[in-house]
């Protein structure tokens, strides 16, 4: 008998259950599956009722991040072949309400993520016959690792502060609207300040750091958060001594 | 068919869960016996105002064996309190010197520097 490996998935469903509850499958185990394989082998194979978010399978699209014995990571980046021989505990990322077995609801991250401005606001705007907003690749390496961002929601799960405290902006949202701050062709870091130098935004933050453990494309969120805590509080000392001067 | 998304309650115990919450809550418990030195510290200051008496009185409590309990563990925690604290400072600071960004460990390690020179003038101040 070929080997397999056991999974036990959270499973909800809105019409009919009060509460989540544990569902057991039994895969077959193959070296070079991921997570992933195995959902879609349940799905395709035991239980099409499961149901759950993906697209790329490569770590770029986002959308299969869910809880895996814990710890909050993307299913198709996840290789069965590092849980051998034990079971695998599959569930919807934490911090976020289940809309149906391992599907969390993200519109609050949607509205976060758009009250941070997450697009270039030129310091001055100019006609399209004057050209493109140069940058340097000196410029760019500035901020170019928070650009790697795929809202994937990892960082979410794992910060204590996003399940505490549900109005806080949170590490991806904050972590892009550094990299706008950042960009030598913006110039709208005062329209970001409003809810990024918020209590909800960068001071919601206590550093726990674990945003930046679970991402999977190295962004670091938490620097981000404490390099916009820094950049606020001297903006607001400038102030303080000149008010609108910074501006 | 109807949303009826199901809401997971964070409880109270979250910070037990993991070893990477409980370092982090370890590192926020410093703070309190930091404070708790800091409060110390006052305290010696007042005694000295109050004159040789008080100020020996004084003298004498830090050197009785529970004050020298208190004071190896406001010891421990500050030093877990400054290594965490600098092994962060990479993120909070970063250094970019002519488009290259400076390794974290120089930053860290710059640190370790600045410590040990204060700590020194400090304990030739002291005349140690």
């Amino acid at each position: 008998m070929s080997e397999t490996i056991a999974l036990e998935v959270l499973r909800y469903d809105p019409e009919t259950d009060n509460e989540p509850y544990c569902q057991s499958y039994t895969v077959p185990y193959k070296e070079e599956w991921v997570l992933l394989d195995a959902l879609n082998y349940i799905k395709d194979n035991l239980d099409a009722t499961l149901s759950y978010r993906w697209s790329c399978r490569m770590a770029v699209c986002g959308s299969c991040g869910m809880m895996i014995n814990n710890e909050p990571k993307l299913s198709c980046h996840t290789f069965l072949r590092d849980y051998r021989g034990g079971v695998i505990r599959v569930e919807p990322l934490d911090h976020f309400p289940i809309e149906r077995d391992l599907v969390i609801v993200m519109d609050s991250f949607m509205d976060k993520l758009s009250s941070v401005k997450p697009y270039l606001i030129p310091k001055q705007e100019k006609p399209l016959s004057a050209g493109e907003y140069l940058q340097s690749p000196g410029e760019l390496n500035v901020f170019h690792q928070y650009t790697q961002c795929i809202n994937c929601l990892l960082c979410y799960a794992a910060c204590p502060q996003c399940g505490l405290s549900g109005d806080f902006v949170g590490p991806a949202a904050l972590a892009l609207a550094h990299r706008y701050n950042l960009d030598s062709r913006d110039g709208g870091k005062d329209a970001r300040a409003e809810v990024v130098a918020s209590n909800e935004g960068i001071w919601e933050c206590t550093f726990v750091g674990a945003c930046s453990q679970v991402c999977p494309k190295q962004v670091d969120p938490a620097a981000a958060i404490q390099q916009t805590k820094i950049s606020a509080s001297v903006d607001w000392l400038k102030d303080l001594l000149r008010p609108g001067a910074h501006r | 068919m109807s949303r009826r998304p199901y809401v997971r309650r964070v409880p109270r115990s979250w910070w037990l869960h993991k070893p990477r919450y409980v370092l982090y809550m370890i590192r926020e418990l410093t703070s309190l016996f930091v404070g708790l030195y800091c409060a110390l510290l006052v305290v010696g200051l007042v005694r000295l105002a109050q004159g040789q008496a008080a100020w020996d009185g004084f003298l004498a409590a830090l050197s009785s064996p529970l004050g020298v309990a208190f004071q190896l563990v406001c010891l421990v925690f500050a030093i877990y309190h400054s290594v965490t604290w600098f092994a962060l400072t990479p993120k909070a600071m970063p250094l970019v010197i002519k488009d290259q960004p400076v390794p974290g460990i120089v930053i860290v390690g710059a640190h370790y520097v600045v410590w040990a020179a204060v700590s020194i003038v400090v304990l030739i101040g002291a005349g140690i």
